[in-house]
């Protein structure tokens, strides 16, 4: 048996129960040194995922492949990100628990098992794994109302999510005869004409992953949530799960359900479309920046789910793209989003935005990039993730989703500008509290690769393309 | 590499993005970062200038084709290149950029007192994309410049604008965005038959006839935003009105020529079939923006918005030369919006010297400014002229030609353009009486001082070249008239294939 090949994995679980240990055995607080401990953690899982070689382990259950590679570097990526801007939000919140930085390592866990899973077993392992710390870190802040609720609806929610696919999964196993992920995509090649079952099963595990990435109609917990955690904690639901959950997708379907693409393709179309008119309508009227940031998320997400439903090498490149650069910009924007300190206190209206043009330049000149960046706007980062998307979507003669989306980023252009118009042009307020080093070095790294990604965006797309490769095989 | 031996146009492009980089890294209190930020401003965008006259001298004007070109891998798998290069249709343009650039900031010396250090930047950066839009041969590359300007700009009218500020720069951003998304799509249309956003192959494949109404409709509707046409033109005079003087100024010298520069790059060229069907429908709204501008510019009270509203109708004059896809025509259509470049520009400057002295744009609080401020009257009554299209001045060659390529298509149009030299006359006088003539009013327009030094040295370039360009306009003309010959060529050849194969009229 193969087992070093899941060493990542196994790396991450092990360091995680011990950092637990480590957490519990002192009296005195040490979430920092924790934070630190998982970060290193993290950074060593990267590595490993850097020198992992290809093939599959545990009996078919595992795959690793550079699919895989490029999903998981995101992942951790984002997940060190999310942890950075957290350790020192807490610390001031007084809520600096070393439960946090564990419960993401856990999470994180969750994801790479997620990206690897090559059966509809382990696949569901991975997803619980992720799931069930997200659900405690959504309501860490327990004396806190909104975040308890946010905690609670996430949970029901999440739950029936994961009723969907396990009931879409035994389906499909009832109707094809296998879960592993290689014997699926022969099963279903071989057999003439798909058995209604597996068809009602894919639409099922569609839907609860549709849950997870909250895509339209799927999204309804999303601003709820995204408001009442607390803002690390949306700044992280938002960037790494959504990858891992992007890249089940796009593994499912393009793998065990390639074949029987024209069956479940309207149902992401469908999805797409919803997701951009929605994201682009629903936000205008937002007064609140984290719900603001939650339609945005769901637009973002129909526009990678164009180029899922467009598929073929270059579709799904689109998409793995379109996540990268979504990485980015997101975890870039939530980081100004948790530098919004007034007094000692969050605060998290657009207009408490004003004056910051000129109260911190810096981070007023990041938020614009940011901004015009998700609103597509070149040269800017958050175009050529578009672009990547719209080039296969016109190229397979999807004229009307592309249309649609294009439409709908003139609409939601309007609400990233009205952030930009709060920042520079409306009279100001008193600025915030000084931001700490932490928050700094995260929004200057993805500020900077948002800015400047048309310099050099040939490596991100040749590693794209290299990934896309080893899962249509 | 090319003639200038060296990556002159990339240099032109990009230097204005070295200086803004300078101007961040300036540290100090207010008073030192904005000295710092207008001298380096200045001193860049006037670096910029003299390169540019580099291209001026060494453009080998006998050449149709594309000079100085540069190229290098961007993205090459998906058949995206970085390609520069200058044709005669843009190398002037690429010189009224670099021009209007340095005038712009010095215009902006005093009037600009809050956030110079932004200020600064935003307009190096938006040399920086106009320079780039201009001498791009790749169509994403063009794209890409295309859109960048927006952010600088709806960032000069949202900060530095007057009252309704906030509604100017929304209207400005999302008219424009909403038209250049769709030249997106036809831009990927096009990749996806031709396999490269190269401009100069995409011209020398041809697009399929049934796709070319979509394609052209799609550019239309970015390009038409930006000249802009009737009737969706009335983002121009808010931007205008609520914009600060030095961005009216490259509002109208430069982005305006975004518009007619892409119909005469893209449309006229890759779409000669749907170019033709379309021409009546761009005749008709061009003639009803001359007309119907002219008139609203008569009827208006407020100086800037009275040259705006004379801005439509000019660039209306722009389109009907484009569409005649005749030599005089597309000439023409080239004066003029070289013309208007600097005249316009120019009046929008003498706009901004009254209103730095009485903070007042409204022509009826001014009167017989020529007794107390008579250089200044001098000087306004030149542009003015200009915008007659006086002969003798910058505004008159361009004009007769389009008039004279019109005749060649339809006399109704041409009548149409000439209704709007006599409108434009009409309009232009009636604001040049009304401010500088009749009796001083108001106590207050007495002590108005006449024109400074620094303002002497932003119109005298202007004053040369618009009596330049009217005294001797073949200096100009001489740059695009091997270019034009051949795009005309091309484009009758390709309407006579087409004519073969029943597709055009």
């Amino acid at each position: 048996m193969n087992w070093t090949l899941a060493l990542p994995e196994i790396v991450l679980a092990v360091s995680g129960l011990v950092i637990l240990l480590a957490g519990v055995i002192p009296k005195k607080d040490n979430s920092f040194a924790i934070s630190l401990a998982v970060l290193g953690a993290l950074l060593l899982a990267a590595v490993l995922v850097l020198a992992q070689k290809e093939g599959t382990a545990f009996g078919g259950q595992y795959v690793a492949d550079s699919f895989s590679g490029f999903m998981k570097l995101l992942c951790i990526l984002g997940a060190a990100m999310g942890l950075v801007l957290a350790m020192d939000f807490f610390e001031r919140e007084g809520l600096a628990r070393f439960e946090i930085p564990v419960l993401i390592l856990f999470a994180t866990t969750g994801m790479m098992v997620m990206i690897s899973a090559n059966d509809l077993m382990s696949l569901y392992m991975g997803l619980e794994l992720l799931s069930l710390p997200l659900y405690v870190l959504a309501a860490i802040d327990r004396d806190n109302s909104r975040a308890s609720e946010a905690g609670l609806k996430y949970f029901v929610l999440g739950a029936l999510a994961s009723g969907l696919l396990l009931y879409g999964a035994s389906l499909v196993y009832g109707f094809a005869g296998t879960t592993n992920f290689d014997r699926l995509a022969d099963a279903l090649s071989a057999q003439q004409g798909v058995s209604a079952g597996v068809i009602v099963g894919i639409v099922f595990i569609i839907a609860a992953l549709a849950f997870k990435i909250s895509a339209v109609p799927f999204h309804m917990w999303t601003p709820d949530v995204y408001e009442g955690a607390p803002t690390p904690i949306t700044a992280f639901f938002a960037s790494a799960p959504k990858i891992a959950a992007v890249a089940l997708l796009t593994r499912i379907l393009a793998g065990p359900f390639g074949d029987v693409a024209s069956q479940w393709q309207q149902v992401i179309i469908l999805a797409s479309l919803g997701s951009m008119v929605l994201g682009a309508l629903a936000a205008i009227g937002q007064r609140n920046i984290k719900r603001l940031m939650a339609y945005s998320s769901i637009g973002h997400i129909g526009f990678a789910l164009m180029g899922l439903a467009v598929g073929g090498e270059s579709g799904l490149r689109g998409v793995l793209v379109y996540m990268a650069i979504y990485l980015f910009m997101n975890i870039g924007a939530f980081a100004v989003l948790i530098a919004m300190r007034r007094d000692g206190r969050a605060v998290e209206g657009i207009d408490d935005l004003a004056g910051l043009g000129r109260n911190d330049p810096a981070m007023a000149l990041a938020m614009a990039v940011f901004m015009f960046s998700m609103a597509g706007v070149p040269p800017l980062a958050g175009f050529f993730g578009k672009l990547y998307v719209l080039l296969p979507a016109i190229e397979g003669g999807f004229y009307f989703l592309a249309l649609v989306g294009v439409l709908s980023s003139i609409v939601s252009a309007y609400y990233y500008l009205r952030v930009i118009k709060v920042m520079y042009f409306d009279p100001g307020l008193p600025g915030f509290d000084p931001r700490p080093a932490s928050l700094s070095v995260v929004l200057a790294g993805t500020g900077l690769f948002t800015a400047f990604f048309f310099l050099f965006p040939a490596p991100l797309l040749a590693a794209a393309r290299q990934a896309v490769a080893s899962i249509l095989g | 590499m090319n003639a200038a031996g060296f990556p002159l146009l990339s240099l032109l492009t990009f230097l204005p993005l070295v200086g803004a980089l300078i101007i961040m890294l300036v540290r100090g209190d207010d008073a030192v970062v904005a000295s710092n930020a207008r001298w380096t401003a200045l001193w860049t965008s006037l670096i910029v200038f003299a390169l540019s006259l580099v291209l001026w001298a060494q453009f080998d004007t006998s050449v149709a084709g594309f000079q100085f070109q540069e190229q290098s891998e961007w993205m090459p798998d998906l058949g995206i290149g970085y390609h520069l290069g200058v044709d005669g249709i843009s190398v002037l343009f690429v010189l009224l950029s670099t021009l209007l650039t340095p005038i712009c900031i010095l215009a902006s010396w005093d009037s600009i007192q809050t956030r110079v250090r932004e200020y600064m930047i935003a307009f190096l950066v938006l040399e920086t994309m106009m320079i780039g839009m201009f001498v791009s041969l790749d169509f994403m590359l063009f794209y890409i410049f295309f859109e960048g300007v927006l952010i600088p700009m709806f960032l000069i009218i949202g900060v530095w604008g007057g009252a309704r500020r906030v509604y100017a720069a929304y209207k400005f951003f999302l008219y424009t965005f909403a038209g250049s998304v769709l030249m997106l799509l036809a831009i990927i249309v096009l990749w996806n038959s031709a396999g490269t956003t190269d401009i100069p192959e995409l011209m020398a494949k041809k697009v399929s006839s049934a796709w070319q109404p979509w394609i052209f409709f799609a550019f239309f509707a970015s390009f038409a935003v930006k000249v802009p046409m009737w009737p969706v033109h009335t983002w121009l005079p808010d931007a205008h009105v609520e914009a600060p003087t030095a961005g009216s100024v490259i509002l109208a010298g430069v982005l305006l020529k975004m518009g007619g520069y892409g119909f005469l790059r893209f449309s006229l060229p890759m779409l000669p079939e749907a170019s033709a069907q379309f021409a009546p429908f761009i005749f008709t709204l061009s003639v009803v923006a001359v007309v119907y501008t002219s008139l609203v510019a008569l009827a208006q009270t407020d100086m800037k918005k009275l040259i705006a509203y004379s801005s439509v109708a000019h660039m209306g004059i722009v389109t009907i030369g484009i569409f005649t896809a005749n030599v005089q025509g597309i000439e023409g259509a080239l004066f003029q919006m070289l013309s208007h470049g600097v005249v316009s520009a120019a009046l929008f400057l003498c706009v901004g010297v009254l209103y730095d002295r009485e903070h007042t744009r409204e022509i009826a609080r001014y009167g017989g400014v020529a007794k107390i401020i008579p250089a200044y009257a001098l000087v306004f009554m030149l542009f003015t002229m200009a915008s007659v299209a006086l002969p003798g001045t910058a505004g008159f060659p361009g004009e007769f030609l389009v008039i004279l390529g019109a005749w060649a298509v339809n006399p109704w149009v041409a009548l149409g353009a000439a209704t709007g030299m006599i409108l434009g006359a009409a309009y232009m006088l009636l604001l040049y009486r009304r401010v500088a003539f009749g009796r001083v009013t108001r106590d207050s327009l007495k002590g108005l001082a006449d024109l400074s030094p620094r303002e002497h040295a932003i119109f005298a370039p202007l004053i040369l070249l618009t009596l330049w360009m009217g005294l001797y306009p073949s200096s100009f003309t001489q740059f695009f008239q091997a270019s034009v010959a051949q795009l005309v060529q091309q484009h009758q050849t390709a309407m006579g294939v087409a004519r073969l194969a029943g597709v055009a009229p």
